[in-house]
């Protein structure tokens, strides 16, 4: 093991780790972060995603030793207490099923829309496309890039919690989701 | 915009792992609902026979393990709680609000939110006034976790009877209260006023908060518990109807969700097992030095072919895994026949032995092989279908703790409940001394690996005395998780001169025998690998597509096939996501294409005629519910009647439409694709869907839409790209890119979801919830390939469609 220095979420951090280790399991592991997941190990799925200088690399296959840059994970988009624009339109649009890849989901589009704040629909799904999701959350995922998008043309951006209709019988109230 | 902090509410105190765990049971203790039954079993190791190489050895693995005492202390046990104790559902707390316990687990399709819009409707709580919590075996009632689509339709009916009930006994206290009769009061959001003089009022935290109700419940078992409370009428719901936005959401999107994937005990050490090479494979021996010096290696633990290396750190686990020599000896018969082979080797294969193996529901009816021999037109058809996997986006793991003599599972397995007993009779303990928590996890579309990995987890937290953390790697999740199985389906049909259908001749063989049901003790993989077997396999049978067709003259028979390797196989077979209905609906809705350009016919007039063949229903309206969804398809996509295929267009992508309807239990459904099929690269792109769904009453409308779009790019993912590949040796689909899915790329560009809800009479909203997790996924494959039908003329009846096999079929028909 030797000594690996890290910058997360904005503080510094010391470890004493083998440098091969992939800086998943050290952000996990060992700095208790719940974002960044393991799906495959392999570069393949996107769920292990983090932001090295705002650019998503692949956690799991990154050694420890080589994350030199200032790393975000999800919980970093709103470590000042506000949520991201885009984890607020991922609300908003209620995308997640099980949730498991979205931390993959919504950092990767994090990183489009800040490379490219107002992407066309094809360039969504070129952009989104390495991120896997099992339970095929794909159509409201782009929807909700495309409302993160709008959100922060618009300088900033939150939802209005009013609108949709009910079935049922039951008429459109205050709460419900504004899809 | 909102905080982050307030858009995470953590579930309150009752439910943080040791604290809140013992406030809740000493709550439930002192109120006497723990029934201790220690003694009506006898728990030493259960006598299974053994047909492997681990020779008669009992399935209690090694009786009670290092931490293990003989005599459970009350402590150290989580006995059930009470269905027929009202505390046992709800608690209303001090400050009025209410936390609900049921014995659910939600996959992400929005159960948890449902659940608690139904109870606070019928508690007349407001919604942001509750908690919910799931599937956790000492706190909430054994409703059986997920399975079957069944939440809404069978489980949610006691979670709201019993809510009710709450809501009766706050009336009766603050009717005492008041000294004012019940019916003289009103009840609005938690606070229950005197009708007459509404500045008398009280709270449901006055009244109860932070006490047990101390009443009892009736019911045979646990889906008929009722109280004295009748549930509220369609038209009295307020909660219910609602897009109300999932709880669950927030913490999943700002990382602050403690999944199970995330569990870390103190101690904890991390375990990665070690695979056959090659399916049936015998484990010579073992080279422990090999893997001696990697830091923090503990040990490597050895039963029968079952391997597992545990090391103190997780990376160190994995390179431990790899680096493990081992000596494995092939087995002289091959397992099974390879992918390219499978077909043709089911059709030749002699189905499992007689009366075994046949459909549940054999159809017979009328002569088919008279009818078949006078039609004027006979249609014949093959499908076929591959394994198809799980493939859960985050590999199976678990956590296990067995501290102080008992067992405690951190999973996001989805039946919690037979998690623990299965464990339980699997280690040899009683069950009470087992827990099991689910937590929130990737996906749990049916039997998935989360079932052997907490089996693992808990045996290797034994054997090492310390809690144990297994994560499966994608590649034994890919290839060894259960499979849905393989289908190999011929059918025959006869026409009429008018082109009416009158005989239908469906056979089918599945590959399915030993199918493993959930958490079972002797078939999970740990022990099928230690050399356990069970005494009884699965014949493994299945059933046809579930229609509404009238035809006079139909047989319906589905027979099971074995490979030479029935256990210890990457190619066991289990409960995926609607089971066998993908597969059956692709090949029954591909035929009735079929038929449908036999007669010249238009798709969705050929399916309505068949609908209408007979005005006979049954007591759900299935026939009429059958037929409005088909028609509110069609208006919806705004389908132009005409036959397929549509006259042949020139360019490079071909656009064509295909519809497909089946129902599930009670739930009707009918999907339309518009497809592209770009001729060069054979790519197929669903560029819209349609999809007319009737599951009766509707709790949740976004949550339903969304759980339908769920299933429809599901099944689009299983049509056009997944398949389990194989050589005659081993799973060869073993990653992302070996076992491809479906990406942004292929998401349709518009879904509609029509609500189709309670036709035929839409002035009859009272038809009840039923099921909607699963019934739209069966509809997809056939949608598809009739689409490309439309477009091409060229009939694809083997799935997945990737762009290899789209194109050959196009070449071999000159398309
Ligand atoms: S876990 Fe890193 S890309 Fe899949
Ligand atoms: S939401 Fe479940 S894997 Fe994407």
């Amino acid at each position: 093991m030797s000594e690996v220095t890290l910058r997360v979420n904005g503080e510094r951090h010391s470890l004493d780790v083998e440098p091969s280790t992939p800086l998943l399991y050290v952000l996990r592991n060992d700095l208790g972060l719940r974002g960044p997941r393991f799906g495959c190990g392999l570069g393949q799925c996107g769920t292990c995603t983090v932001l090295m200088d705002g650019r998503a690399i692949r956690s799991c296959m990154r050694p420890v030793s080589r994350a030199e840059g200032e790393i975000t994970t999800l919980e970093g988009l709103s470590a000042a207490g506000e949520l991201d624009p885009v984890q607020q339109a991922w609300i908003d649009e209620q995308v997640p099923q099980c949730g498991y890849c979205q931390n993959g989901q919504i950092l990767t589009a994090k990183a489009l829309l800040d490379r490219n704040p107002d992407p066309s629909d094809e360039e969504i799904r070129q952009g989104m496309n390495g991120a896997l999701c099992r339970c095929m959350t794909y159509y409201r995922v782009q929807s909700a890039v495309k409302r993160a998008s709008e959100a922060i043309a618009n300088g900033g951006g939150g939802a209005d919690p009013n609108g949709a209709g009910g079935v049922n019988g039951a008429g459109a109230a205050a709460g419900e989701v504004d899809r | 915009m909102k905080r982050a902090a307030e858009l995470s509410p953590r579930l309150d105190d009752a439910l943080a792992r040791w604290e809140g765990g013992t406030s809740r049971r000493d709550f439930l203790k002192t109120s006497g609902l723990f029934v201790l039954g220690f003694s009506s079993v006898g728990f030493s190791s259960v006598g299974f026979s053994s047909a492997g190489s681990g020779g008669g050895r009992g399935i209690g693995v090694a009786g009670l393990g290092p931490n293990g005492s003989g005599d459970p202390g009350e402590t150290n046990s989580y006995p059930d709680p009470d269905y027929l104790q009202l505390d046992s559902w709800l608690v209303v707390h001090e400050d009025g609000s209410a936390t609900f316990y049921v014995g659910k687990t939600d996959g992400g399709q929005g159960t948890g939110t449902a659940m608690r819009q139904m109870m606070c409707d019928e508690l007349d709580l407001a919604y942001d006034r509750a908690t919910l919590v799931m599937g956790r075996t000492d706190m909430t009632v054994d409703q059986g976790g997920s399975g079957g689509s069944d939440a809404i339709e069978r489980d949610a009916l006691p979670a709201r009877r019993v809510a009710a009930e709450a809501r009766r006994v706050l009336l009766e206290l603050a009717s005492e209260r008041f000294d004012v009769p019940a019916d003289e009061l009103t009840v609005s959001e938690g606070v229950v006023s005197v009708a007459a003089d509404p500045a008398r009022a009280a709270t449901y935290g006055d009244l109860i908060g932070g006490r047990r109700f101390d009443v009892a419940l009736t019911g045979r078992n646990v889906n008929e518990t009722t109280g004295l409370a009748p549930i509220k009428s369609v038209q009295e719901l307020r909660v219910v109807g609602r897009s109300l936005p999932r709880y669950d959401i927030p913490a999943k999107v700002d990382g602050s969700l403690e999944w199970a994937v995330d569990v870390q005990l103190p101690g904890m050490v991390h375990a990665r097992n070690v695979r056959p090479p090659f399916a049936g494979a015998r484990l010579a021996s073992v080279d422990e030095s090999s893997v001696r010096d990697i830091p923090g290696f503990i040990r490597v633990v050895r039963e029968g072919n079952y391997v597992a290396v545990v090391c103190e750190r997780e990376e160190q686990a994995i390179r431990a895994a790899e680096s493990l020599a081992l000596e494995w000896e092939k087995s002289e018969t091959a397992p099974f026949p390879s992918s390219e082979d499978l077909f043709e080797y089911m059709r030749g294969a002699t189905p499992v032995g007689a009366g075994t193996g046949t459909s549940p529901r054999p159809r017979a009816e009328g002569d088919p092989d008279a009818a078949l021999a006078s039609a004027a037109t006979v249609v014949e058809a093959g499908y076929d279908i591959p394994f198809q996997g799980h493939t859960a986006i985050g590999p199976a793991h678990a956590v296990a703790d067995p501290s102080d003599g008992q067992m405690t599972v951190y999973t996001n397995d989805m039946k919690p409940y037979s998690h623990r007993t299965g464990i339980a009779e699997f280690l040899g303990m009683p069950p009470a001394r087992v827990r099991v928590i689910w937590m929130e996890g990737p996906q749990l579309y049916g039997r998935t690996a989360a079932d052997d990995a907490g089996f693992e987890a808990a045996y290797l937290a034994r054997e090492l005395g310390r809690p144990v953390r297994v994560q499966w790697m994608r590649h034994e999740e890919t290839a060894w998780d259960t499979k849905g199985p393989a289908f190999a389906i011929d059918l025959r049909g006869g026409l009429d001169d008018a082109g009416n259908v009158v005989a239908l001749d469906y056979r089918a063989r599945i590959a399915n025998y030993a199918h493993v049901g959930y958490n079972q003790a002797d078939t999970v993989l740990i022990a099928q690998l230690m050399g356990i077997r069970p005494e009884q396999p699965s014949p493994g049978g299945g059933r046809g597509p579930d229609e509404m067709y009238h035809i006079p003259n139909r047989r319906e028979e589905t027979r099971a096939v074995r490979f030479p390797l029935a256990f210890e196989t990457p190619l066991r077979t289990g409960n995926l996501r609607d089971p066998n209905g993908p597969q059956t609906t692709f090949a029954g809705e591909s035929f009735i294409d079929e038929m449908a350009a036999a007669a010249n016919a238009d798709p969705v007039e050929f399916r309505l005629r068949l609908l209408r063949g007979t005005t006979e229903d049954d007591a759900t309206f299935r026939r009429a519910r059958s037929i409005a969804v088909v028609e509110a398809a069609a208006e919806a996509f705004g389908w132009d009647p005409r036959p397929s295929p549509r006259a042949p267009g020139s360019g490079r992508i071909l656009t064509g439409r295909g519809i497909s309807y089946a129902y599930r239990v009670q739930t009707a459904v009918a999907t339309i694709a518009e497809v592209e099929v770009d001729r060069e690269s054979g790519r197929v792109w669903v560029r819209r869907m349609v999809c007319a769904h009737d599951c009766g009453l509707v709790i949740n409308p976004d949550g339903l839409e969304n759980t339908i779009q769920g299933n429809l790019l599901h099944g689009i993912s299983r049509t056009l790209y997944e398949e389990v590949q194989f050589d005659g040796e081993r799973v060869t689909s073993v990653d992302w890119r070996t076992h491809p899915t479906i990406t942004h790329r292929d998401a349709p560009e518009q879904i509609d979801v029509v609500i189709v809800n309670g036709d035929p009479n839409p002035d009859r909203p009272d038809l009840p919830h039923y099921g909607a997790g699963e019934p739209s996924h069966r509809t997809v494959p056939a949608a598809i390939a009739n689409a490309i039908y439309d477009a091409t003329g060229v009939r694809m009846r083997r799935i997945p469609l990737r762009p290899e096999r789209v194109l050959e079929e196009l070449a071999a028909a000159g398309a």
